[in-house]
């Protein structure tokens, strides 16, 4: 029987009526009275010098407020950086500055040259069309291996080259791993393409700035997973407003998908020229604008190899990646191909030694950075291509191929440097052959053929690490960051709590979920529990969501949170009950004596501790709210087998998913509902990027997708319902709550799903072909398969 | 959007005057249209609404038993009232999305002209003739290259008339992100021949496959083309394909168009 | 600028604008109702989606002209009369047919049209139907599932969790 309520019950998502209604609350619906907007004149080309800005004519078009340029910023702080990446000669990374607007030159095409403040948005336009600008372009930097030859020209001119940083790990290894490659019984090589992709939360970017002159305090409004981490960067290292003064508020936000992590330079803009203004400033991204300005995700060009011995256990990997950095290092840029990367190569494989190069880069394209997943698909994506492309090569089943290869015993020390607490790969691979019925795969192959379509079947693992952590760790590798998280527990006289929590939610589900874990730990109902979060003004720091954290980290303080306010209350019930407190149990929302029928509900004591006159005032405060800061000493590891159908037509190239399964181990359960809702929207993101979506450049640095016209959006027709199973569980061993975080696994674990299955199809019907560079497009396909 | 003065008139007359005037645009459905505009890409000092003419909207069967479609008349309409001509029908029902279909007009998409969209596939593919405020042209004298026809500054189409074919059909192999057609083949069979009609594939816009048509009229089925191919020259290519995979579709979407034709 | 007149969710509005508002504008921001979203400007997204005059139109691609006299409906005006969900909107929450919401206005008011010209569809024509309406959060599967579900079919079959 499902459970109706607490943790482990699918709860109805409480947000959802006022999204249903149309009276949610996103930035956009936001206006300040007397407001201003503001439109970004951004750079056309890829790379230039700016020669001059004459703003003489805009100046005087009508609406026109001011029009800011990169002078303006002159002594304002650079858009700061939040990751160090260490090289392999021990040096740090070159980091160039970032300007709010253009200084000296324009380095991708979107670079924000100047900003015009109007009474409306038309106007703005009008005045920017009026600029003159003196650019003299430059050559542009697009390809990375071009951009780190000699000779090339150079993204920012102050730095030695276009190489951010040449990081290798595990740098003692590196000898090792070439040794037994070379002395392998077979080494399996690919050359492959992780392609560049926008995340496209549904919600374009938006930021309101407002300035109070009467206290000078400031107030922006964000479309931001994360607002305090935007209140710190951008009030400390921006713009100089101390953290009292400046308060940050991301209300419902529509989606982020990593892309609403960062702090970026329209933010930092509208802040600062609200107090230049003296009005609010208002700034609403378009779509194309945001193919421009929102931080691209993945861009990898990767060589890997695996060495085999001669029962085909894995003994060595190696890999060389290119990973493009764009032209500025946004928020955590240098951490997606290192430590969100390099870590998670040994997979869920027991392959002893494992050497990860990677060469990040800077180019003229929009800068790169966290997106769903975040290094991890990268790095599943490489390992799970290339162990398919070996079992093909030796003519050994791919799945056991992959079941010989399993780690078994937990924990589990891996040779890039992280500890899997928990896991059991042979379950989830189980559970999938259930659910992916892969045992009737051939009969469906037959009637595939019957209708003159290639069928194929694309097998493979994930493993990811969730829930960065511990802050002391992280900071040793660069973060600039803690990465623990926050929740205050407020419970009020009358019995029902507010919860403050530092994490952010933007579809995930947290006014939902989170309530149904302090349901479950005091006995009341979920109704009586709202979810306070999104507002520097009302939470405790906290760093917010992205890396499938929400659960795993702000669920585990709150939890911690919540220990202190029942042990507070235990001992107001001992004393309301005259008994020890040893004695007191708490269940259902009554607090007993052991072993007698003397009870007090919640609620009287939670009226006591606010009218505290039968209260124990001489040991305990008054009052019933506690706060605390989760740091988790490990990661969490989520895992987990995917299998996909995929259908080829053989006149057209194009693929079609004819089914998906996903077997995930994702820890304890608090909503299975809003756990398979997660996976769901992951799997269609990796299906997505498998078949549909490129962000592409041409040689001068102009996007060539740009728009929904070009960029393929995975529509309702390209995926098929999914069939998800989350039933193989292996607690987390080292957080409260056991969980182990699920808003990424899927985007994760279904690429190379899909890429297997359209190389099974070809290569069953005959064709020569061992990879096809993502997104496997009718094109593509049917260029692959007629030579 | 650039400012512009917005008029709707209720008549083609008055529809006419309104355009007459300084750089005056006429707009249909709008699905193009005020994308482009949103863009900046036009600058209309007044748009001239073709959308609250009555006399422009409906699907009606002409004195010899061609559709007559009025040129403000909806895909939507067409999808649900142009059942004589189920080829035309099937093609209105698949353009766009359902609320696109709701508000684009036949006589806006042939007055565009995109060169991946399906209307001229069937308007040249059918030899329609696309009647105006001014005169009759037929589709082989109407289409002049992508975004480019016989229409002059001012004219309005007030309909469209399809001579009814005995078989027909319109086959679309989508391109993944607009979903415009990236290759889109009308094939339709009259007494006197075969008419096969190309959109999406070429620089120069819609055109007639004359060897196909050719081949097809000896011989109405998809055999019949299995020895011609398509010369890449001239075809698009950009990243959704290459003129050579273009080229490759052209004949693939034109044996289903004949395999399929009902 | 001129006047508009048009009936919205059953009052009669009107309000200046100019010839260049579109109606997504008019709706959002001289009405205040901001429940139809504005998510892309190739009208393609369908975060935009309202009925006018009984049929669903993207309001980002039509002037707010356009609607003159028109009955227009947005997602404020898809409740019931007491305020509680309709049909569709409670097999959404039900289904757990969205997450962060941004989608969900178009995507109820396409799923309203739809169930309106074909009360019974299968799980095809759905996801056909749904060819202008992107959702970034739920992979699709959960909103179609909503739909069968709002059309009175069993969905209990369907991998849910």
């Amino acid at each position: 029987m499902p459970k109706d309520g607490g943790i482990g019950a699918s709860s109805k998502r409480r947000e959802d009526v006022r999204f249903l209604t149309g009276r949610g609350r996103y930035t956009d619906d936001i206006n300040i009275n007397n407001q201003t907007y503001v439109h970004f004149l951004r750079s056309d080309v890829a790379h230039a010098t700016i020669k001059g800005i004459d703003t003489s004519s805009a100046d005087a078009m009508p609406g026109v407020v001011r029009i800011f340029t990169g002078a303006d910023f002159e002594g304002i702080g650079s858009i700061p950086c939040g990751w160090q990446v260490t090289d392999r000669h021990g040096e740090p990374m070159q980091e160039p500055a970032h300007p709010v607007l253009a200084q000296g030159k324009v380095r991708h095409v979107g670079d924000p040259i100047c900003a015009v403040v109007a009474e409306s948005l038309e106007q703005a336009r009008d005045a920017a069309e009026a600029i003159e600008l003196d650019l003299e372009e430059l050559p542009a930097v697009v390809d990375m291996k071009a951009a780190v030859a000699d000779g090339s020209t150079k993204v920012h001119d102050d730095l030695t080259s276009n190489l951010c940083y040449d990081w290798g790990f595990v740098e003692e290894n590196r000898e090792a791993v070439d040794e037994a490659i070379k002395s392998a019984a077979h080494v399996t090589t690919l050359e492959l393409v992780n392609n560049r992709l926008v995340a496209n939360p549904m919600e374009p970017r938006v930021a309101v700035g407002d300035w109070n002159a009467g206290t000078d305090d400031y107030t922006l409004y964000t479309t931001s997973q994360n607002p305090h981490v935007i209140r710190l960067l951008m009030g400390a290292f921006v713009l100089g407003i101390p953290e009292h003064k400046l308060r940050v508020v991301a209300p419902d936000v529509g989606g982020g998908f990593g892309t609403k992590i960062f702090h970026y330079a329209e933010e930092a803009f509208c802040t600062f020229a609200a107090k230049q203004v003296g009005r609010p400033v208002k700034w609403t991204s378009s779509r194309s604008e945001a193919f421009m300005s929102d931080a691209h995700g993945r861009d990898h060009v990767t060589k890997i190899e695996l060495a085999l011995d001669a029962d085909n256990n894995f003994t060595a990997l190696r890999t060389e990646t290119y990973a493009n950095m764009g032209a500025y290092l946004s928020t955590f840029a240098p951490s997606i191909p290192t430590w969100l990367h390099g870590t998670l190569m040994a997979g869920n494989y027991k392959t002893p030694l494992i050497y990860v190069n990677v060469k990040a880069v800077f180019t003229n394209t929009v800068p790169v950075d966290a997106y769903r997943g975040a290094g991890r698909p990268e790095a599943t994506f490489q390992l799970e291509r290339v162990v398919d492309k070996a079992a093909r090569e030796l003519g050994v089943d791919p799945i056991e191929l992959r079941r010989q290869n399993f780690i078994t015993e937990f924990p589990y020390a891996t040779p890039v440097a992280v500890e899997y607490d928990t896991g059991d790969y042979h379950a989830t691979m189980d559970k999938l052959a259930e659910i992916g019925d892969l045992s009737g795969f051939e009969a469906r192959l037959e009637e595939s053929k019957k209708r003159g379509k290639l069928r194929g079947l694309g097998v493979n693992c994930y493993i990811e690490a969730c829930g960065i952590a511990p802050s002391n760790l992280v900071g040793q590798l660069g973060a600039r960051a803690g990465l623990y998280e926050s929740a205050t527990v407020r419970v009020n006289a009358t019995g029902s709590i507010s919860v403050m929590t530092g994490s952010h939610s933007h579809g995930q589900g947290h006014e939902t979920a989170f309530p149904q874990v302090i349901a479950e730990m005091i006995g009341i109902d979920e109704s009586q529990i709202e979810i306070v979060h999104g507002d520097t003004a009302t939470s405790p720091m906290g760093m917010g969501t992205y890396g499938s954290r929400s659960l795993a980290v702000g669920g585990s303080a709150m939890v911690r949170a919540a220990e202190k306010v029942i042990n507070k209350a235990k001992k107001i019930a001992s004393h309301l009950l005259e008994a020890s407190e040893a004695d007191i149990e708490l269940k259902d929302g009554q607090f007993t004596v052991a072993g007698t029928d003397k009870s007090v509900a919640w609620g009287d004591v939670t009226l006591a501790a606010y009218v505290p006159h039968n209260y124990p005032l001489e040991e305990i405060e008054p009052g019933l709210e506690e706060t605390a800061f989760y740091d988790p000493n490990n990661f969490t590891y989520p895992s987990g087998a995917y299998c996909c159908e995929v259908e080829v037509d053989p006149d057209t190239g194009k693929v079609t998913i004819e089914s998906f399964a996903a077997a995930d181990d994702f820890g304890n359960i608090v909503n299975p509902m809003i756990v398979s809702g997660q996976v769901h929207g992951g799997l269609a993101q990796g299906i997505g990027q498998a078949l549909l979506e490129n962000c592409s450049y041409d040689e001068n640095g102009q996007i060539l997708s740009a728009s929904y016209m070009d960029y393929a959006m995975p529509r309702a027709d390209d995926v098929p319902f999914y069939e998800v199973d989350h039933s193989c569980q292996t607690p987390c061993t080292h957080n409260p709550l056991g969980v182990k975080g699920c808003g990424e696994a899927g985007a994760i674990g279904s690429p190379p799903a899909v890429v297997n299955a359209v190389v099974d199809a070809l290569q069953r019907a005959g064709k020569d072909v061992t990879h096809i560079d993502m997104p496997l497009t009718p094109g593509k396909v049917w260029a692959a398969m007629n030579g | 959007m650039y400012a512009f003065e917005f008029e709707r008139p209720t008549t083609v007359d008055d529809a006419v005057k309104a355009l007459a005037s300084e750089d005056a645009q006429a707009l249909g459905g709008g699905q193009t249209l005020i994308p482009t505009l949103k863009q900046r890409l036009a600058a209309p000092e007044t748009l001239v609404s073709l959308g609250g003419i009555a006399e422009m909207k409906g699907v009606c069967i002409g004195d010899s038993g061609e559709v007559c479609i009025g040129g403000a008349t909806s895909h939507a309409t067409v999808a649900a009232e142009a059942g004589q001509y189920p080829a035309l029908a099937e093609l209105a029902a698949h353009i766009g999305d359902p609320a696109v279909r709701n508000r684009g007009t036949i006589g806006g998409s042939l007055a565009n002209n995109d060169p991946s969209a399906c209307y001229p596939a069937a308007a040249l593919g059918s030899n329609a003739t696309i009647i105006t405020n001014k005169r009759d042209i037929a589709a082989d004298d109407y289409f002049q290259g992508m975004f480019t026809t016989a229409l002059e500054e001012g004219e309005i189409i007030t309909e469209v008339r399809f001579p009814v074919p005995e078989k027909a059909n319109y086959q679309k192999f989508v391109q993944p992100a607009s979903r415009f057609a990236l290759v889109g083949v009308f094939v339709a069979k009259y007494s006197d021949g075969v008419r096969v009609a190309v959109t999406g594939a070429s620089e120069e816009g819609v055109h007639r496959w004359s060897e196909a048509e050719e081949a097809l009229s000896a011989d109405f089925s998809a055999d019949a083309i299995s020895g011609l191919s398509v010369p890449a020259d001239g075809l698009i290519g950009d990243l959704h394909g290459t003129p050579e995979y273009r080229a490759h579709l052209v004949k693939v979407m034109t044996g289903r168009a004949v395999t399929a034709s009902a | 600028m001129t006047q508009v007149s048009m009936t919205v969710n059953g009052k009669a509005v009107s309000g200046e604008v100019e010839g260049r508002t579109l109606l997504s504008g008019f709706l959002r921001d001289s009405l205040n109702l901001t429940g139809t979203h504005v998510g892309c400007d190739t009208s393609q997204c369908g975060a935009c989606v309202v009925h006018v005059d009984g049929v669903a139109v993207k309001a980002c691609a039509m002037l707010a002209g356009e609607a003159e006299g028109a009955e227009v409906t947005t997602i404020e005006g898809m409740a019931k009369p007491d305020g509680s969900l309709s049909t569709i909107q409670q097999a959404f929450q039900d289904h757990h047919g969205l997450q962060c919401g941004f989608c969900t206005p178009g995507m109820v008011m396409s799923a309203a049209a739809l169930l309106q010209d074909n009360p019974n569809p299968s799980e095809t024509e759905i996801r056909e139907y749904l060819e202008g309406n992107i959702c970034r959060c739920t992979g699709y599967h959960n909103i179609v599932k909503a739909i069968m579900a709002a059309a009175g079919q069993d969905v209990s079959k369907i991998a849910a969790e």
